[in-house]
């Protein structure tokens, strides 16, 4: 099957205020359609591996694949490209443009693409709204709208551009359990309709016991790399 | 590939949505660019008024016989003193006239050079002007009218009369203001004028003359040149200076020296005879470009703090169009394009408040009697400052843009989404 995200022994410093291994060989992969979660500590280094698995962090050793691409040394410029074009992204604070509507912050980052004519673009962001059940939002300003439908129109944003993958760093953290669940749901979804790949940071054990695979991580280590049907 | 739409799209949000910074940040613009307008065109205007006046009134060359002991004494040319000291005493200028030898062929080779504009002959005569028993001391000049006004805008100086009357007039005469004053005489008068030989003259009187310098008013006037020769009972080719005006100034220099040797006449030019007109044009520029570019330089400080600002309040949307895909480059054209907006707003409303500005000052009255015929201040409205004032508010704003938009360009996501 395609790997649609590898990594191969990747090992990260933070140099100040004094030396610290944060990531010590890191190599895993993700397959095409796969939902995977990562768990561990805080402190652990998960938010360190997604920003360096997302691309915008390029300080550090090994070797990325993303589509089993190389894509470690690649120039700013063309990461910005990979990003916009197969990675979609979710943080645990639902980071939106504040000053612009919702349909509008759904729709800049195909803009940016431009592969689609504006009038395509607006359809499709619609159709993501759609199936988010915030189709009614669009108008409005997304600093004027809740959390949880912040979370959704962040998740909506990620997948505008058909990403080859969707990674998040603790999507539910901030959402009561109604809304993580809901957003379980619509993961899953994704993943089931669409055949899309998911890599979740979470420190909810339930909603990780329910994805495909839970990578572990200890200090800096992949402790566990456990299958569904391994647990 | 840049996608201008999205861009210029994510500009204007910005813009509209700080409306009050980019108000404030425009305003500045307008400011700084409208009081250059405002201050270059005034004081350009005034500057060139000022030049006209010395150059209207100041002939480019000035031909004419000057009184002065000769250059070798006679004992140079003796041969056995040679290598003698030769210490002369007492010397006495050489013996010559004020006529200019051979006036008219000279007019007449002045006339074909083709750099030449105009020569106008002049005839400098001293005489008395007779009011009542009492007798004042002055000059008449006796002048070719109507080249004058050609040469040197001799109307413009004219408060009362005209040209064509003095040379419709065969014994009319411009008085000077100061000396109407004096004599309690007006247009239509009659005044007797005396020559230094004891001769009396009645001439009409066709004009008042004010130069505005009360020293050359309360003692000169004009008649036509023939009119004076025949007072002073010389013919017609006794002629003391002939003016010329050139196409280019800057060639009175140059050809003064040529006439001097050529027709073994004294020939002085514009620029020795006011060595500090131009010293003083240049300090207004100066002075004028300093001020504005101060204003410039404060207006571009304004954009540069607003835009800072902008940014630090932007670092988290910074963040996220960069984990979306928009590279640096697209993040600082975001923020280079808001300064130029800026500036082309603001310095558009610069150049329209500067152009209004500078018609409320051309209806501003200004009464000067140096000169007559102005009525209101001078305002130059040459669109070339209008060119620079344009460029100015983009280039300021270029650079007032350019530093943080740089700073933009370089902002890590990954420290702002950590939120460190
Ligand atoms: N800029 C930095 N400079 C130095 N050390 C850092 C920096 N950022 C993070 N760290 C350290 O790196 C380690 C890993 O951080 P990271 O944010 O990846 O943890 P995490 O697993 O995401 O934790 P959490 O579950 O709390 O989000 C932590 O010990 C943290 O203190
Ligand atoms: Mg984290």
């Amino acid at each position: 099957m395609k790997k649609v995200l590898q990594t191969v022994d990747i090992n990260k410093h933070f140099r100040k205020p004094v030396d610290f291994h944060v990531l010590k060989n890191i190599s895993f992969e993700v397959k095409k359609g796969e939902f995977a979660s990562i768990m561990g500590k805080s402190g652990s280094g998960k938010s360190t591996l997604l920003y360096i698995l997302s691309t915008m962090d390029t300080d550090y050793e090994g070797k990325l694949y993303l589509n089993e691409e190389l894509v470690t040394g690649k120039p700013h410029q063309e990461l910005s490209r990979l990003r916009n074009k197969h990675i979609g992204f979710v943080f645990q604070f639902h980071y939106l443009l504040s000053e612009f509507s919702v349909l509008e912050n759904v729709m800049l980052p195909a803009r940016k693409l431009a592969a689609r004519s504006d009038a395509e673009i607006e359809h499709d962001a619609m159709e993501k709204l759609e199936m988010l059940n915030i189709a009614k939002l669009a108008n409005k300003r997304a600093s004027r709208i809740s959390g949880g439908e912040k979370q959704r129109v962040a998740i909506a944003r990620a997948l505008i551009n058909n990403p080859s993958i969707l990674m998040g760093d603790e999507p539910t953290g901030n959402l009561d359990s109604y809304n993580a669940e809901n957003v379980f749901q619509i993961f899953k979804r994704l993943k089931e309709e669409q055949g899309l790949s998911l890599l979740v940071v979470t420190h909810d054990h339930d909603f990780a016991e329910r994805t495909d695979r839970i990578i572990e991580m200890e200090d800096g280590r992949i402790s566990g790399n456990l299958t569904d049907s391994a647990r | 590939m840049t996608n201008w739409k999205v861009i210029l799209g994510i500009a204007k949000t910005h813009l509209l949505t700080k409306m009050k910074s980019t108000v404030t940040a425009s305003l500045g613009v307008t400011f700084g660019i409208g009081a250059y307008i405002t201050l270059v065109s005034f004081m350009t205007g005034l500057n060139k008024m000022l030049d006209d006046l010395i150059l209207n009134q100041t002939p480019h060359i000035h031909l004419y016989n000057e009184i002065e002991p000769s250059e070798k004494q006679p004992v140079a040319l003796y041969e056995e003193m040679q290598d003698a000291v030769n210490v002369v005493r007492s010397i006495k200028p050489k013996q010559s006239q004020l006529k200019i030898h051979n006036a008219l062929p000279i007019l007449n080779h002045l006339r074909n050079n083709p750099d030449v504009k105009g020569a106008s002959p002049q005839l400098r005569a001293q005489i008395f002007y007779i009011s009542g028993s009492i007798e004042l001391g002055g000059n008449l000049t006796g002048i070719d009218i109507m080249e004058e006004v050609r040469l040197s805008s001799f109307d413009d100086y004219l408060i009362a009369g005209s040209a064509e009357a003095l040379e419709n007039t065969d014994n009319g005469i411009l008085l000077g203001a100061g000396l109407a004053e004096t004599m309690s005489l007006d247009i239509g008068d009659r005044v007797q004028i005396s020559t230094i030989k004891g001769d009396i003259f009645p001439l009409k009187i066709v004009g008042i003359y004010q130069s505005g310098i009360a020293d050359i008013d309360n003692i000169q006037s004009y008649a036509n040149l023939k009119t004076v020769q025949r007072i002073e009972g010389e013919a017609e080719n006794f002629i003391t200076d002939i003016n010329i005006k050139l196409h280019d100034l800057e060639k009175a220099a140059a050809m003064s020296k040529i006439l001097e040797k050529q027709f073994g006449i004294k020939a002085t030019d514009i620029k020795e005879a006011n060595a500090q007109f131009e010293t003083g044009s240049n300090i207004r520029n100066t002075i004028t470009y300093a001020v504005s570019i101060t204003l410039l330089i404060v207006a571009g400080f304004g954009i540069y703090n607003i835009l800072n600002m902008l940014i630090y309040e932007k670092m988290k949307d910074i963040a996220i169009l960069k984990a979306t895909g928009f590279s640096g480059k697209d993040v600082q054209l975001i923020f280079m394009s808001q300064a130029l907006i800026i500036g082309v707003i603001g310095g558009f409303l610069g150049l329209i408040i500067g152009f209004l500005f500078s018609r409320l000052i051309d209806q501003v009255p200004f009464e000067t009697e140096a000169l007559p015929t102005i009525t209101t201040f001078p305002v130059n409205y040459q669109p070339g400052y209008y060119l620079i004032g344009i460029s100015f508010a983009l280039i300021s704003t270029f650079i007032a843009g350019y530093l943080p938009s740089n700073r933009a360009r370089k902002v890590d996501p990954v420290q702002i989404i950590r939120g460190t």
